[in-house]
């Protein structure tokens, strides 16, 4: 979707502001908003990419107003009653009311490390040969889905050259629908400063996006 | 549950220490719910916080700089097959699945950015700071990757190429900094006291030998 997250290139945000000596969290309630969204990730209610399309899913308003981990609570409250986990009369009253319902997982104390050290790797054994290869040019396709897409805009429709062939993953704009992983080749795309930005742009730039084949073509 | 502020712009903040913002009501409710239904353990709730706050952090992609610098061996690893040669170091997993090594040359900056959300090599470099989040880096990192750099108080040579990653996938990128001179026959160890958070993802340098001693 073409929402206030793909932020590449907007003008008027002013400085970055680096913290000296920053700390992980701000505030307890912020540790509780990652530890509850990390933990629910385990049950495989949703996948990496729906909880990213909750994050963004939402008016430009209301996504520039709030903080990181506001929105890690906003997706996570809606994809929980979304899939019936949670209901709305449950969250206004702060309590348990209905029954749960079986999860595939829940994430145990004593799993923890190992399934953080695990991860989850989105490389597939590819089907189909790759379309492309380093150094061929290519021309990110001007799409505009209003669903998930990883194509950021400032890319779109801008001639650029393939640097790396990273694999076959898992597609972004697939697998946030539940319409299954549907794995692509993936590759990073080079684009100089100034095709991107016109001649204001640094001649000495060049920028990369990890762009799955879809939205990619020959040029 | 503290009632600490917020320190982010947006927080609310409040002059009564036993009353508790919308948000902090919102992540509680959510919390007991989950708790009070099974689908979240307690223990491992903790278990996550303490694990990004005291286990997982820069220190770890520290020690994978300095022995990139220290071991051509393995330096060519990394560049090879980044994610297998990190995880020898034992870190590996969530947020680092598929892993690239940028290296910093005379040449060449890298820097790394996500201007979609947030993604970061978690395994190396722990969570993101706030910055890295913020509207002004994923907005500015892409088309004006100098004036950031200015902000962190960095100033590469006009003729030095910069290349910025933008990480729109699941590929996540850690910059190897140039080796500061000055540091020959240095130890890993010592070597990886240089290596700061920035560096790693190209907002930075590393620091000088005359900065620690």
């Amino acid at each position: 979707m073409n929402g206030a997250h793909d932020m590449g290139g907007a003008h008027g945000f002013g400085p970055v502001q680096p913290e000296p000596n920053e700390p992980v969290f701000h505030a307890e309630w912020e540790r509780r908003a990652f530890a509850i969204t990390v933990a629910m990730g385990a049950t495989r209610e949703w996948n990496i990419d729906m909880s990213r399309f909750a994050r963004e899913n939402r008016s430009p308003t209301d996504y520039l107003s709030k903080s990181y981990y506001e929105l890690w609570l906003s997706g996570l409250e809606q994809l929980a009653t979304q899939r019936g986990l949670v209901s709305a009369d449950e969250i206004a009253a702060g309590h348990a009311r209905g029954k749960p319902r079986p999860v595939q997982r829940v994430l145990t104390a004593q799993d923890v490390d190992r399934v953080l050290s695990r991860g989850t790797a989105v490389a597939r054994v590819p089907t189909a040969p790759a379309r492309f290869k380093a150094g061929d040019r290519v021309r990110a396709k001007n799409l505009h889905p209003s669903a998930h897409t990883r194509l950021p805009r400032y890319v779109r429709g801008h001639v650029g050259t393939v640097e790396r062939v990273h694999g076959c993953h898992v597609f972004p704009d697939s697998n946030a629908t539940g319409t299954g992983e549907n794995p692509q080749w993936l590759y990073a795309v080079g684009f100089d400063g100034r095709e991107l930005w016109g001649p204001q742009g640094d001649p000495k730039l060049k920028v990369s996006v990890d762009a799955w084949e879809p939205y990619l073509e020959p040029a | 549950m503290s009632t600490e502020h917020t320190g982010n712009p947006h927080g609310h903040a409040h002059a009564h220490g036993s009353e508790l913002s919308e948000t902090e009501l919102r992540v509680r409710a959510l919390e007991t719910i989950l708790t009070e239904k099974g689908y979240v353990d307690p223990l491992a709730l903790d278990r996550l916080v303490e694990t990004y706050e005291t286990k997982v952090g820069p220190r770890n992609g520290a020690r994978v700089v300095a022995r990139a610098w220290s071991s051509p061996e393995y330096l060519d690893w990394l560049r090879k097959d980044a994610t297998a040669a990190i995880a020898s170091m034992g870190f590996a997993g969530r947020q680092s699945e598929h892993m690239i090594a940028l290296e910093n040359t005379p040449k060449i900056h890298n820097m790394v950015v996500c201007t979609l959300c947030s993604c970061y090599p978690w395994a190396v470099l722990g969570l993101p700071p706030v910055w890295y989040k913020s509207a002004p880096y994923r907005s500015r990192a892409v088309a004006d990757p100098r004036g950031v750099l200015h902000e962190f108080g960095v100033k590469l040579p006009e003729e030095t190429e910069i290349r910025v990653w933008d990480s729109t996938a699941e590929v996540r990128y850690l910059v190897v900094p140039m080796r500061p001179a000055g540091t020959d026959g240095w130890s890993e160890e010592k070597l990886a006291t240089l290596v700061t958070r920035d560096s790693m993802i190209g907002t930075g340098l590393p620091k000088s030998p005359r900065d620690v001693s």
